[in-house]
């Protein structure tokens, strides 16, 4: 069975993003870069399906800008067996990357499409559950839990209030949540022969997917801060400052 | 303009996160329709109906609506789809799972998680764990839109006059079936409504100590929640989570014990009205949001904290 993966080139989890002063974004220029970590779970989930003997190659593949080229090298020393890069400099958001994804799931015809729940960057939560809609096929968002058989996959899903768990017709798309997996660290023999495997590179274009954005950004801005507020002595002087002062108990 | 609300509900009752949505809908203006899709859920399409500003209520009845599926409900949502110039959704794990779909197949670029109204095609939504506020415009002819609940104050859930509509909802898709759902039984209010939460984080050192939080979540009729860091520790299930990961929150009070305030946890409640922060870290970032800081051990101020309560009455 063969699984494709998508990955997305975010601002690393661990940078505190800064507001450009001209209102157009956020400054990425001189940033960390990483996978996604929600992709990093769906890439994980297909390695395991792969040790596992259920799914029998990985194609990962990235919509965006040349550098997204590491991205796509890290997945494959992760354990992805190609890689495919659709390459744009066109900001692209969800939809287009779904109408991307779907040209490539046309020609690869995987069983089973995991992509992460949410990027951190635009946090939108939308391209799995379009490419779903695009194809046709069933989907199974926020899993924890994913149990493949022959022409199904059995998935838990994280819901409000607790958790759900569905039976999906394949092919199909899951989308990632955190407690799915831990995913691996990726060691330097691996990094190595990542270099080695295939990482094919497509445009738009060619797949005949219009990439043209359907949100325009007016503009971005800091959120209003919170001011810090004061350090109180001891639990009586809490409960008397929120009882008289913030008057909320 | 028509707006189409889709109502989160458990078929009996409607859920506070469909009042915040019309709400929503009432800022970008126009005729507000509402949405009940479900089995037997004649109960929540009576209680929409009563709903102030709603025009009318749309009831579509099939056991196929009955677990919410995605495929079943975008479907049905799609052949209503024409109709409407606007449709939301609360950003709940429902609306999360179903509205884009319902996009995509309408070839429309969604709008994510709004916390506010510019215009009817101009919207404001977190970006970067809300690190940043982005206002984006649409250029798709529908809009379809997921909406931040606490972005909006709830509209008053009765005083509203509607007639309730049937409406044909498509066949089964077949394509996935619902096989069973492990609810969080509790006593205290839901996370995501409740006015009060306390929440634990790394710092409770374990599921065990936890616990501790109980007598403090009674005296304040609290709901209970923990960050992320909790949460993969293993200490409590992933539903309490509170974070750009987990559930946002944005209650009158938000007690953070133990936790250090990371970045995707901040993202989760720093709209809460009145923050308090207990850790025994007097630099954690926790301190630069709360409006009431204690340094010191947890395990010694919660006790006293919860006694403190009691003797104020």
């Amino acid at each position: 069975m063969k699984v494709l993966v998508s990955v997305k080139r975010v601002v690393d989890f661990n940078v505190k993003v800064r507001v450009k002063a001209d209102g157009s974004g956020v400054e990425t220029a001189n940033v960390k870069m990483s996978m996604n970590p929600f992709d990093e779970i769906a890439l994980e989930e297909a390695v395991r399906l792969k040790e596992a003997g259920v799914a029998t190659e990985i194609v990962a593949v990235s919509c965006g800008v040349q550098a997204c080229q590491e991205t796509l090298r890290t997945a494959l020393a992760i354990g992805a067996d190609r890689a495919i890069l659709v390459e744009s400099g066109e900001e692209l958001q969800p939809l287009a990357v779904a109408k991307l994804l779907k040209a490539i799931c046309q020609k690869e015809a995987p069983q089973l499409v995991i992509l992460g729940k949410q990027a951190i960057d635009d946090d939108s939560n939308q391209t799995g559950q379009m490419l779903a809609a695009l194809l046709g096929w069933s989907q199974a968002t926020f899993a924890s839990k994913v149990a493949m058989e022959k022409e199904k996959a059995t998935v838990t899903r994280e819901v409000d209030g607790g958790l759900e768990t569905i039976s999906i017709k394949l092919p199909a798309i899951v989308t990632t949540d955190l407690r799915l997996n831990e995913p691996r660290y990726v060691t330097l023999p691996n990094i190595m022969k990542a270099k080695k495997k295939p990482l094919e590179t497509l445009k738009p274009e060619t797949l005949g997917v219009d990439v043209c954005p359907r949100l325009i950004t007016l503009k971005v801005v800091e959120p209003p801060k919170r001011k810090a507020g004061v350090k109180v002595a001891d639990a009586r002087a809490l409960v008397e400052k929120l009882r008289n002062e913030a008057k909320v108990i | 303009m028509t707006i189409l609300v889709i109502a989160e509900h458990d078929h009996g009752a409607l859920k506070g996160a469909t009042l915040n949505t019309v709400a929503a809908a009432q800022k970008i203006g126009g005729e507000i329709h509402v949405l009940v899709a479900g089995h037997n859920a004649e109960g929540a399409a009576k209680a929409a109906a009563q709903i102030a500003g709603v025009a009318k209520v749309l009831s579509a009845e099939g056991s196929q609506l009955g677990e919410f599926l995605a495929e079943n409900v975008a479907a049905l949502v799609v052949s209503l789809a024409k109709s409407y110039s606007h449709i939301l959704a609360p950003a709940t794990s429902n609306g999360k799972d179903v509205t884009p779909r319902i996009a995509a197949l309408l070839d429309v670029q969604q709008i994510s998680e709004i916390i506010a109204v510019d215009a009817p095609d101009t919207f404001v939504r977190p970006i970067y764990a809300g690190n940043a506020l982005a206002t984006v415009k649409s250029k798709d002819a529908i809009k379809v839109i997921t909406v931040r609940t606490t972005g909006f104050d709830a509209v008053a859930s009765t005083g509203g006059n509607a007639a309730v509509e049937k409406t044909a909802a498509p066949a089964d898709s077949g394509l996935s079936s619902f096989v069973s759902r492990e609810v969080s039984r509790s006593e205290r209010p839901e996370l995501t409504a409740a006015k009060i939460v306390v929440s634990g984080g790394r710092g409770m050192g374990s599921g065990e100590n936890f616990k501790l939080l109980e007598p403090l979540a009674d005296k304040l009729h609290a709901a209970m929640g923990a960050s992320r860091a909790a949460v993969d520790a293993g200490f409590v299930p992933n539903d309490w989570q509170v974070g750009q990961t987990g559930k946002i929150v944005a209650p009158e009070l938000y007690v953070a014990i133990g936790i250090s305030g990371a970045i995707q946890h901040l993202a989760g409640m720093k709209d809460s009205r009145v923050i308090v922060a207990i850790n025994k870290d007097e630099e954690a970032p926790i301190f630069q949001v709360a409006d009431y800081g204690i340094v010191g051990d947890l395990f010694k101020v919660v006790p006293e904290l919860v006694e403190e309560l009691k003797r104020q009455g």
